[in-house]
């Protein structure tokens, strides 16, 4: 039982650090507000930079500028700040910049409610700021997740030399749990592009301009290309009794804790269901959908936004078998009787 | 004597990041301060020797291209967020030389906020701010800088004060910080301000350089082409309009005082991590747990009361100790303002099988801590689950039939210890007592590297006891 017993907030910190993080720049919001605690107190610890920025745009762009410089660097913020941050990752993005952003959602639009939402899924996911971009998008749904995945979303920033987020929302963020924390990493990649103040970096540069057309449609069909060996190969999904199940139901994050008891509940009652739980967004599993499609008699998604994931699973499944959404909205979280009643209700029509 | 007349070499000899044929002249207009203000620092970058260590930030305007020239390293970023970029690099680096060049939209409007709070969080960056007091390269539109009553594209009728306000004096509003250590306005009008100028980029570089110390130059510029004037036309008017609303000279200088800040970054090693992250193993003999190896409980416990009862820290000694027998546990905290407002709430879950949502909806235990909570939560309970509440402060019984009851007065016992705070943990005791969910010793022992608060251990230890002891007399 080697288990330190702490929030899924806290736990994404300690895990960056294990895994090399030594600068954090972010803005407080509720319910992400306890990263920044945890960073404020152990990165000067480590010899790291923690700075409260002054802005959410400022955060980003100080973490613009400390990837520029070849640091291992995060962010946190939730809904609102996230939209304000969309501008810096679109650069990061544009300038192939490593970064780690964590994203607590809450509930929107607007000012909202701090209540666990998950109608960020397009903001992250889709891009969220201009241009043709994409980013690597982790979900945990565990405390021990937040600092597995968080430790993953690192390696695979600097492999890809990409902004990696970890989407999680109010519960992930605010709930204890026990986790064991791996060994810290203690190789990195070289990173020869960074600009370190040395002579063999001076002529470095790091930029996202470029005027001539026919350069910049080059340098957009380069970040596709990535992209797209990141879909071949970063897809993570995890299927929990899809064996011989009729029926799957789709949920990530918070929701697939829930949905696992359901699925438990209606296992003991005969009914051969099984759950799929997407770990990756972007990549969106699809080779795991796509083989549970010519298996499943029907889906159910289920999510806490208005129907955004349920247009990723859509797009897979191209109406060969049917895709049913359950939504809750506002902060409110689906029960287990209300995922086993639309259940029941489904299995009826069918 | 003769003098040879040479480009410096923090210059690139053949800018061959600009594109097209032409690649030994700048993109600037005849006339236009950005050409003159680069060889400043150029020259001052070679002449320290410093080049190889410089990072230049090259902002958005007319000086995009910056990268083009210097032969050093660089990062090109978002309107506005020069500083900001420079803070990530600086604390990155804190051995390099960065160096933040912005135009007057770029740093007196959409970038206020980067300036001010990097100048007053004294970043160790030096500043250059170039004021032509209008927009070059996004096709002459109002600067916050504009002079009242000038035209441009924005301003067709000239700048009205009604309108569109006074132009902004940054180097006077940079100067009221305290931690900026070098503020001067100069202008490139003749030979003799750019002369001047010169010393002054050199001086703010050095500040770098030696002191780790922020300085800001604004430096007065002319556009010819936006102010639709000749480049010797132009020159004129920086030094006869433009200086008027925007008078030279040093408007903060306290490099002599100036200590300097620190270069120095910490290295820590792989294997302090752990300690220092307080992130060591927790071990309980399994001997000490062996009569709990195959309990099987599955637990759903809502825990609710005043802000300030200590309810939040129940819950999490609860599920610790939980996990130091080998149950799966989870927390979650009604969090936010709600929790500021008076109320907390808190659910648990216990479970010797893998948790679900840690959303507790329908308790199998309900610590009520007050009055509100009961009324609250007492239909949410399963049947035949347990509510435990605290009668020296809740003034009625539970109505249901088809649940335990023990009523604890918790409260007053805690007083009579000394402390009313130590409720929650008579609760603690009592609780795993009755529903002899763990071993009391392990609690006991365990307490002190649980509780934040070392000084409140042994208090504690005593209510875990005291709220034991009251349910084995109950039960008796």
């Amino acid at each position: 039982m080697a288990k330190q017993f702490l929030k899924g907030n806290e736990a994404v910190l300690k895990g960056a650090i294990l895994a090399g993080c030594r600068a954090y720049y972010g803005y407080p919001i509720t319910p992400a507000s306890e990263i920044a605690h945890a960073a404020a107190m152990y990165l000067p610890l480590v010899g790291g930079t923690f700075v409260q920025a002054e802005s959410e745009v400022a955060a980003i762009n100080m973490v613009y500028g400390a990837s520029s410089a070849g640091e291992r660097v995060m962010t946190a913020s939730s809904g609102p700040g996230i939209s304000l941050k969309q501008e810096g990752v679109s650069y990061c993005a544009g300038s192939e910049l490593p970064c780690v952003i964590v994203d607590v959602v809450r509930g929107g639009p607007g000012l909202g409610n701090i209540a666990p939402e998950q109608a960020d899924y397009n903001q992250v996911v889709k891009g969220g700021g201009h241009g043709n971009y994409k980013v690597i998008v982790l979900a945990p749904n565990s405390v021990q997740e937040m600092c597995n995945l968080g430790m993953l979303a690192f390696d695979l920033a600097d492999k890809y030399r990409n902004p990696v987020y970890i989407l999680t929302d109010g519960f992930i963020g605010q709930m204890m749990e026990p986790v064991e924390f791996p060994e810290p990493v203690t190789t990195f990649p070289e990173k020869a592009w960074a600009i370190k103040g040395t002579a063999e970096t001076s002529d470095n540069l790091i930029t996202s301009i470029d005027l001539d057309p026919d350069d910049l449609e080059r340098h957009n069909q380069k970040l596709q290309q990535k992209y797209a060996i990141i879909e071949e190969q970063e897809q993570r999904a995890e299927e929990y009794r899809t064996d011989d199940a009729d029926i799957v139901i789709i949920g990530y994050g918070i929701v697939s804790r829930i949905i696992q008891t359901v699925i438990d509940e209606l296992r003991d009652e005969g009914v051969k269901a099984g759950m799929l739980r997407p770990i990756t967004l972007f990549p969106f599993p699809k080779k795991t959908l796509e083989k549970l499609t010519g298996s499943a008699r029907f889906f159910l998604t289920v999510e806490m936004s208005n129907g955004q994931l349920v247009n990723d699973v859509r797009l897979v499944v191209e109406g060969r078998k049917p895709v049913h959404l359950l939504t809750r909205m506002g902060g409110n979280v689906p029960s287990t009787k209300e995922i086993h009643d639309e259940v029941m209700k489904l299995m009826r029509l069918s | 004597m003769n003098t040879i007349l040479k480009k410096s070499t923090s210059f690139y000899d053949v800018y061959e990041r600009r594109p097209g044929a032409d690649k030994l002249t700048t993109t600037y207009c005849p006339g236009c301060g950005h050409g003159v203000l680069h060889k400043l620092i150029a020259e001052a970058l070679e002449d320290f020797g410093v080049r190889e260590r410089t990072i230049f930030i090259s902002p958005v305007g007319c000086s995009v291209f910056a990268y083009y020239y210097f032969h050093t390293g660089n990062v090109q970023v978002a309107h506005g967020r020069a500083p900001a970029v420079a803070t990530g690099l600086k604390r990155a680096h804190p051995g390099s030389v960065v160096i933040s060049y912005q135009g007057d939209g770029d740093l007196a409007a959409i970038g206020t906020a980067e300036i001010i709070h990097a100048a007053n969080r004294g970043e160790g960056i030096t500043v250059f701010f170039v004021n032509n007091a209008v927009y070059g390269m996004t096709g002459g539109q109002m600067a916050p800088t504009t002079l009242i009553g000038q035209k441009t594209m924005t301003t067709p009728r000239g700048r009205s004060t009604d309108n569109e306000g006074f132009p902004i004096r940054m180097s006077e509003i940079i100067a009221t910080l305290e931690s900026p250590v070098f503020v001067e306005r100069v202008m490139l009008a003749d030979t003799k301000s750019t002369m001047h100028a010169r010393q002054t980029v050199r001086k703010a570089l050095k500040m770098q350089i030696e002191k780790n110390a922020f300085s800001f130059i604004e430096v007065l510029s002319a556009c010819p082409s936006q102010l639709k004037m000749t480049p010797s036309r132009s020159k004129l008017w920086v030094k006869e309009v433009l200086e008027k609303q925007f008078p030279l000279g040093v408007t903060k200088d306290i490099s002599q005082e100036f200590e300097g800040r620190s270069f120095a970054r910490k290295n820590v090693r792989p294997e302090e991590l752990t300690g220092i992250l307080d992130i060591e193993t927790v071990r309980v003999n399994p001997e000490k747990i062996a009569q709990f190896k195959d309990k099987s409980i599955n637990e759903e416990i809502k825990i609710a009361g005043f802000g300030g009862q200590g309810v939040l820290s129940l819950g999490t000694v609860l599920s610790e100790m939980g996990m130091r027998h080998n149950y799966e546990v989870s927390w979650l905290p009604s969090y936010g303002p709600e929790m500021r407002g008076g109320t907390a709430n808190c659910s648990v879950k216990i479970s010797n099988k893998k948790i679900g949502s840690p959303l507790v909806a329908n308790p199998t235990i309900l610590i009520a801590m007050n009055r509100p909570s009961l009324d609250k939560f007492e239909n949410d309970v399963v049947s035949g689950g347990l509510i435990m509440y605290d009668n020296s402060l809740i003034d009625r019984a539970p109505v249901r039939d088809d649940v335990d009851i023990i009523p604890i007065p918790a409260t007053k016992m805690a007083d009579e210890l000394g402390n009313t705070k130590a409720a929650n943990m008579i609760i603690v005791g009592a609780l795993i007592v009755s529903k002899e969910l763990m071993s009391q010793q392990v609690v006991l022992d365990s307490l002190g590297d649980v509780l934040k608060r070392k000084n409140l251990v042994v208090l504690n230890q005593k209510a875990i006891k005291r709220g034991a002891e009251y349910i084995k007399n109950r039960k008796k």
